[in-house]
């Protein structure tokens, strides 16, 4: 049930989800015309994770990011214009042309980077949870990480820590099955990824990360008991990314996925089915919902413009920002 | 007055003691440190005095760096103990990916005050995973500062420096030098970064080192002196950014230059500055830059084969004679 969560909040996480799809699609088909370089790891197929974990958070929240992590950029409130331009390398990005894709980061926006290292990404979570401790404030950080990362040592240190000294971190484990090709089932000894959290005594779920009310509500527990001071959750959203692991993937991942299996997880779809549930709840109308779909494409076109438009970086720009 | 004596181990303690109380936002993050004051005691009383903000971790270095790296880029100003200068192979991407690249990787959108403190160096029959010299490393990852100092009042007056610093720095200090004494000044002594000091002037010969690497070379200028040989001792004290105006003015007068340090020869910091003297200063130098350092194995156990591995005073002198030819 959606009932639990009032209708703007209920249109806005549609319209993000909505948003984040659009903002790769396009994204892809500009990579696929060559005007934006190197490659992008899609997150299609995943939007319901990042909008149900982001949308309980504030601003001053941090959020530290993964490789595949546009989504969850677009979800906690960056500009899809300084993202694009990011992504075309333009000095008008997010980074001035320097991290391109894979290291979007926001700080004004509480967002302290995506990574390109699997599992790079949880102790500095961990210290961010340090530092919201010794300031005493009631802030969170949410430390989105795959499956992949959940066998890097990274990941048993930081839960261990944050486990230790009860701070403010919730884990979220975007689970979408491979690490690049690899099944989690051959990689990840638990038969769950939650169930490593009780290695280290904190809760950890294991939930469907397709259904964005799901993660909406275990994000909010997490986070309430976050800010109460009661220590990390770890919650294991599983998803799936119909895209494969990046551009250059053949076929969307066909060389490990089989048809049958990428076509049953296209039937489940996160904005298909919460399209149809509000649709269904009567919150959205048919005609509401094609108005703002078109909104979104008018926001995204923006943003292509934007970064189309945008100067390059000078080329001895590559020499600044190195030191302060 | 005479100046006030103390060690380089009181001069870590007076140093972070000042800061410490100058700046809520700066704490130390490290195993062992409450109860032993460190392992080599170099923290002590610091518990005591900041309670709460000199941390106990568990034995996850990667973490630790990393989450002194998160707590930076949200305000904080952390002191991350690396127990051990060979321990940072356990943080490497900490280190390396995370820490020395956020800044430039994210367009300069974030400030990095991180200080990574690591004892390092042999001489103590501490073996191959204890004893390493490791600076030559973090020169390769642009984004880091490296600073090894040697003198105490250096200590202080650089770890005062590096706290007070934007980006990330890597502080190495040499653990035999802890008990080292020296004149160290009272209060705000502030050393910056990037500035090399003429410890010993001379005419013949420039030495340039730093850390261990300072007292071999006193010791042996000194004796070179008998000789009649006048070097010029330099102690870098920061090997990135490197004061290269200072190198470069007193090899414009002395035309000789060797370089000394305790880290093993392949691909040492030596090597990186008689590469830049060789391509900035060839016109000056009537000799070739030579280099003193470890041999190149790892460092072993027994004192006679450590002694036998470890540049010594006396191959700084037999390099000086080289090069001045006599």
């Amino acid at each position: 049930m959606t009932s639990r969560i009032d209708n703007k909040r209920c249109l806005k996480m549609y319209k993000q989800m909505l948003t984040i799809r659009r903002f790769e699609e396009k994204a892809i088909e500009l990579f696929e015309h060559n005007l934006i370089r190197g490659n992008i790891h899609p997150c299609i197929g995943q939007e319901a994770v990042s909008v149900g974990a982001c949308t309980p958070l504030r601003r001053d929240d941090f959020m530290v990011n993964t490789h595949r992590g546009h989504g969850n950029c677009i979800a906690k409130g960056a500009d899809l214009k300084r993202m694009m331009a990011e992504l075309f390398g333009k000095s008008t990005g997010y980074c001035k042309g320097k991290g391109g894709s894979m290291h979007i980061a926001d700080f004004e926006g509480g967002n302290l980077g995506a990574n390109g290292i699997v599992g790079g990404g949880l102790p500095i979570a961990a210290g961010a949870g340090i530092g919201i401790q010794n300031r005493g404030t009631d802030q969170v950080a949410v430390c989105f990480f795959g499956d992949g990362a959940t066998n890097q040592g990274t990941f048993h240190e930081s839960l261990n820590l944050a486990a230790l000294w009860k701070l403010p971190v919730i884990f979220v484990c975007e689970n979408n099955l491979y690490g690049l090709s690899t099944p989690v089932r051959e990689a990840v000894s638990a038969d769950h990824i939650s169930d490593r959290a009780m290695a280290y005594g904190i809760p950890g779920m294991s939930i469907d990360g397709n259904d964005i009310i799901a993660v909406h509500t275990k994000m909010v527990e997490a986070v309430e008991r976050a800010r109460a001071g009661e220590g990390p959750t770890l919650l294991d959203c599983i998803t799936y990314r119909f895209f494969g692991h990046f551009t250059g993937d053949p076929g969307k991942g066909i060389t490990y996925r089989s048809k049958e299996e990428m076509g049953q997880w296209l039937e489940r779809c996160p904005i298909k089915r919460f399209r149809e549930r509000l649709i269904k709840e009567k919150r959205i109308t048919e005609k509401m919902a094609k108005t703002m779909e078109a909104n979104v494409t008018a926001s995204i076109e923006e943003a292509v413009q934007f970064a189309k438009e945008s100067p390059l970086p000078l080329p001895e720009e590559a020499l600044q920002d190195l030191f302060h | 007055m005479p100046e006030r004596m103390i060690s380089c181990a009181v001069a870590i303690c007076e140093a972070l003691t000042e800061e410490m109380a100058r700046d809520e936002a700066i704490f130390i993050i490290g195993e062992d440190l409450v109860a032993h004051g460190g392992i080599f005691g170099q923290f002590k009383g610091l518990p005591e005095r900041f309670p709460g903000r000199v941390i106990d971790s568990p034995i996850s270095e990667s973490c630790i760096v990393g989450a002194g790296l998160g707590a930076a880029l949200t305000g904080m100003r952390p002191l991350v103990d690396m127990h051990f200068a060979d321990f940072v192979t356990c943080a490497m991407d900490e280190i390396v990916n995370q820490t020395a690249k956020i800044r430039y990787m994210f367009g300069g959108q974030v400030k990095v005050p991180l200080v990574i403190w690591a004892p390092d160096g042999a001489g103590l029959s501490a073996a191959a995973h204890h004893s390493q010299s490791l600076e030559s490393w973090f020169i390769h990852a642009p984004g880091l500062k490296v600073v090894v100092p040697s003198e105490p009042a250096d200590v202080k007056g650089l770890l005062k420096a590096a706290i007070r610093d934007d980006d990330p720095v890597i502080f190495f200090q040499h653990k035999k030098l802890f008990a080292r004494e020296g004149p160290v000044p009272e209060g705000e002594h502030i050393v910056p970064l990037g500035k090399a000091a003429v410890k010993r002037p001379g005419g013949s010969v420039t030495i340039l080192t730093y850390g261990s690497g300072f007292y071999m070379s006193m010791e042996a200028a000194n004796e070179l002196a008998g000789m009649g040989i006048e070097a010029e001792v330099i102690d870098l004290r920061t090997l990135k950014p490197l004061d290269f105006e200072t190198i470069a003015d007193s090899i414009k007068k002395t035309n000789r230059a060797v370089v000394v340090h305790e880290a093993c020869l392949s691909g040492g910091f030596g090597a990186e500055v008689s590469a830049r003297i060789n391509s900035e200063l060839f016109d000056y130098l009537d000799a070739p830059v030579l280099r003193v350092a470890a041999k190149d194995v790892p460092i072993p156990f027994s004192p006679r084969l450590e002694n036998f591995v470890l540049p010594k005073v006396e191959d700084v002198i037999k390099a000086v004679r080289q090069v001045t030819y006599r």
